[in-house]
């Protein structure tokens, strides 16, 4: 019995101590920091890639004189001097894609198009997404019925299916497939939010500030939202990951970002039928997702194992 | 449980009517000219004229809802615009290529990923747990299309001319062929009724219908077209199987009942398939119910990538093309395939766990 109050003012000592464990755990997982690492690499990338890549992503290598006079050919095969590549041939780390375009300098600035629509569209889902779900748990009643049976409808269609159909009417392009991304994502994280408000809305605390007359805004954003933020960051992690899948696959249909901009999916589009004669073209782009996807899974694995109080440690 | 049914399908109902007016309302916000995308872009105003007032499109939007429902509930679901015959027809021709290939990635996920999560979640942390659930993450991570090609590429190119080269596109070898059931069982059949859609859809599939029919060269011909297509497409769908699998069963294996079964003796696999399994199989199902939306989504892009014409192709063509009839009534079909699935899945719990009631 002593030793249980011990321990009790113990925690209470430390403050923020579920944030403290949770990040101290989280740098003890093996798989969390090998997506960290990953995810860490990919923002280099990203942020450095004018200092990268070797070539201008767009520039096509028939309009550099030097290159034309080494006799460079589209779709020609990676060349690396270090590996054997004969010195009089033209050094491109991954090849020459169909518009004889380096094919390393567009992959490294994949990685800019790739977070971005990971970042954007998640953010967009969990702003409107959590405010339709806070309302909606907050206020119950009809406004709860009409929000989340409408969130129903959105979940009744395959998620990529009703992104396809979004962009159609949209129109294809970066911003409106990551909107599509967004729209379709945003039940997930109104269902999340509406649960979390739930479970916090008839405690004690927030029954005083009623009883305080604090206004109901500021009980949302001050009381509600902190203790519903742990579940929301692992969702949002993992959703970033689905995002960027989702991304690609609009791309490569043609959807999302328009040739020439370097994004992966859109390259992995424009050359997937060059896949039987020049398969570097598809593999290095789709291994570029497929590296930041799975950063993106270990993370909110890691953090979804982190921040669940439930986990004995 | 049957009140329980009763009462679940009386709440789709509202769902379903919001899915119908969702899919109406999109299919009509495409921007774009219905007219010129099925005729062509030299069309005339004239032909144009006549073709919105003979498929209604000339009137209001809500009274087009309002006619659409009503032939809806008379069984009549109207004709593609762009192929010119009835979305039925259409449908019992494309629907068994996606049944057929979302099935076969289906149990090839569940009959691999169950017994890996298993696997991983007794040998925890050992060697063999790491790289499994290594490969499950990396699973999990890949692009299905970017799967599909690397698939097609290794397959059908590297090992070419090797015993395990498999085909990278189509479903059967050109020249080889299947007769729709009724011709080879002899039924007369009349086209339109409902035995002929019944018998028409089980034809389509091809591996069932070479199984019943004993073709067996058409068989091996078939599943060998089936094997790349399925693989890429129930990969991703394995590998959540399995993660969920090994976290359900690990949190099950640390329970006082199963502690009870090791002290009285049992043998550590009836501890773990029998006792232990059982019960960790719950959050399991629900999750290879969830696949459904990812194979149909997934379905989409392997369909692209292997030349078959099953819903999702002809669903993305629609939309890009602007073929209303189809839009509407191919989405209907998987949004209702989708509220039928979850009833299901929920109805196994029962099933799986006699401490369920429903009610």
């Amino acid at each position: 019995m002593q030793k249980h109050t011990e321990t009790k003012t113990q925690t209470k000592r430390k403050g923020s101590s579920l944030w403290h464990d949770a990040m101290r755990y989280l740098f003890r997982q093996r798989s969390a920091i090998l997506g960290m690492s990953i995810l860490g690499g990919m923002l280099l990338l990203a942020i450095f890639a004018p200092f990268i890549a070797t070539h201008d992503p767009t520039l096509s290598m028939l309009d550099v004189p030097e290159q034309v006079a080494m006799g460079i050919k589209r779709r020609l095969p990676p060349c690396i001097h270090l590996l054997g590549c004969p010195a009089e041939q033209p050094q491109h780390l991954m090849g020459l894609d169909s518009n004889v375009r380096d094919l390393f300098s567009r992959v490294i600035y994949g990685a800019r198009y790739s977070l971005y629509i990971g970042f954007a569209s998640v953010g967009f889902a969990i702003m409107i997404g959590s405010l339709l779900g806070a309302v909606a748990g907050y206020l119950g009643g009809w406004v709860d019925n009409v929000v989340m049976r409408l969130m129903d409808v959105l979940l009744a269609f395959p998620a990529l299916l009703l992104a396809i159909a979004i962009v159609t009417v949209l129109g294809p392009g970066l911003v409106n497939a990551l909107l599509a991304i967004g729209i379709v994502s945003i039940p997930s994280y109104a269902r999340v939010m509406r649960a979390s408000v739930l479970s916090v809305k008839e405690r004690d605390f927030v029954t005083a500030d009623r009883a305080l007359g604090v206004p109901s805004i500021r009980i949302l954003f001050h009381r509600i939202l902190p203790n519903a933020i742990t579940p929301l960051i692992v969702q949002g992690t993992l959703g970033i990951a689905t995002a960027i899948l989702d991304a690609a696959a609009l791309s490569f249909l043609g959807l999302g970002a328009q040739p020439p901009t370097p994004e992966w999916g859109t390259m992995l589009g424009a050359e997937r039928n060059q896949v039987f004669t020049a398969p570097h073209l598809v593999f290095f782009p789709g291994i570029g997702i497929m590296l930041t996807v799975l950063s993106f899974n270990l993370l909110g694995d890691g953090l979804r194992d982190a921040l669940d109080p439930r986990l004995n440690r | 449980m049957t009140s329980y049914i009763i009462r679940r399908l009386l709440l789709a109902i509202p769902v379903l009517l919001g899915i119908l007016f969702v899919t109406f309302a999109l299919a009509r916000m495409i921007p774009g000219d219905p007219c010129r995308a099925v005729l062509g872009e030299h069309a005339t105003d004239q032909i144009c004229d006549a073709f919105i007032k003979r498929h209604g499109l000339d009137k209001p939007i809500p009274t087009q809802f309002a006619v659409y429902l009503g032939e809806i509930t008379h069984g009549d679901f109207g004709d593609s615009l762009r192929f010119q015959r009835p979305v039925t027809a259409l449908l019992s021709e494309r629907l068994p290529v996606t049944v057929e290939l979302g099935l076969s990635a289906l149990i090839l996920a569940v009959i691999v990923g169950i017994p890996l999560g298993i696997i991983s979640a007794y040998w925890r942390n050992s060697a063999v747990d790491v790289g499994t659930m290594l490969l499950a993450n990396t699973g999990v991570s890949m692009p299905v299309f970017w799967l599909g090609l690397m698939l097609a590429y290794i397959f059908a190119v590297m090992l070419k001319g090797t015993p395990i080269w498999l085909p990278p596109s189509g479903r059967m070898t050109s020249g080889m062929s299947l007769p729709p059931l009724y011709e080879t069982w002899n039924i007369a059949v009349v086209q339109g009724e409902g035995w002929y859609s019944v018998l028409a859809f089980l034809s389509n599939i091809n591996t069932f219908n070479a199984l019943v029919t004993g073709h067996w060269l058409e068989l091996w011909d078939a599943i060998k077209h089936l094997i790349l297509p399925a693989v890429a497409l129930g990969t991703i769908p394995m590998a959540i199987i399995a993660r969920m699998t090994r976290s359900s069963l690990l949190e099950v294996l640390g329970l006082d009942y199963v502690r009870t079964a090791r002290a009285k003796g049992l043998q550590e696999h009836a501890v773990v398939l029998r006792h232990a399994l059982r019960n960790a199989m719950l959050p399991v199902a629900t999750v290879i119910g969830l696949q459904l939306g990812t194979l149909l989504g997934g379905a989409v892009l392997t369909e692209t990538i292997f030349g078959l014409t099953g819903v999702g192709k002809t669903l993305f063509d629609s939309i890009t093309s602007r073929d209303y009839v189809v839009v509407q009534v191919f989405t209907l079909v998987i949004a209702v395939g989708f509220v039928a699935v979850n009833l299901i899945v929920d109805l196994s719990y029962a099933l799986l766990d006699p401490r369920v009631r429903l009610d």
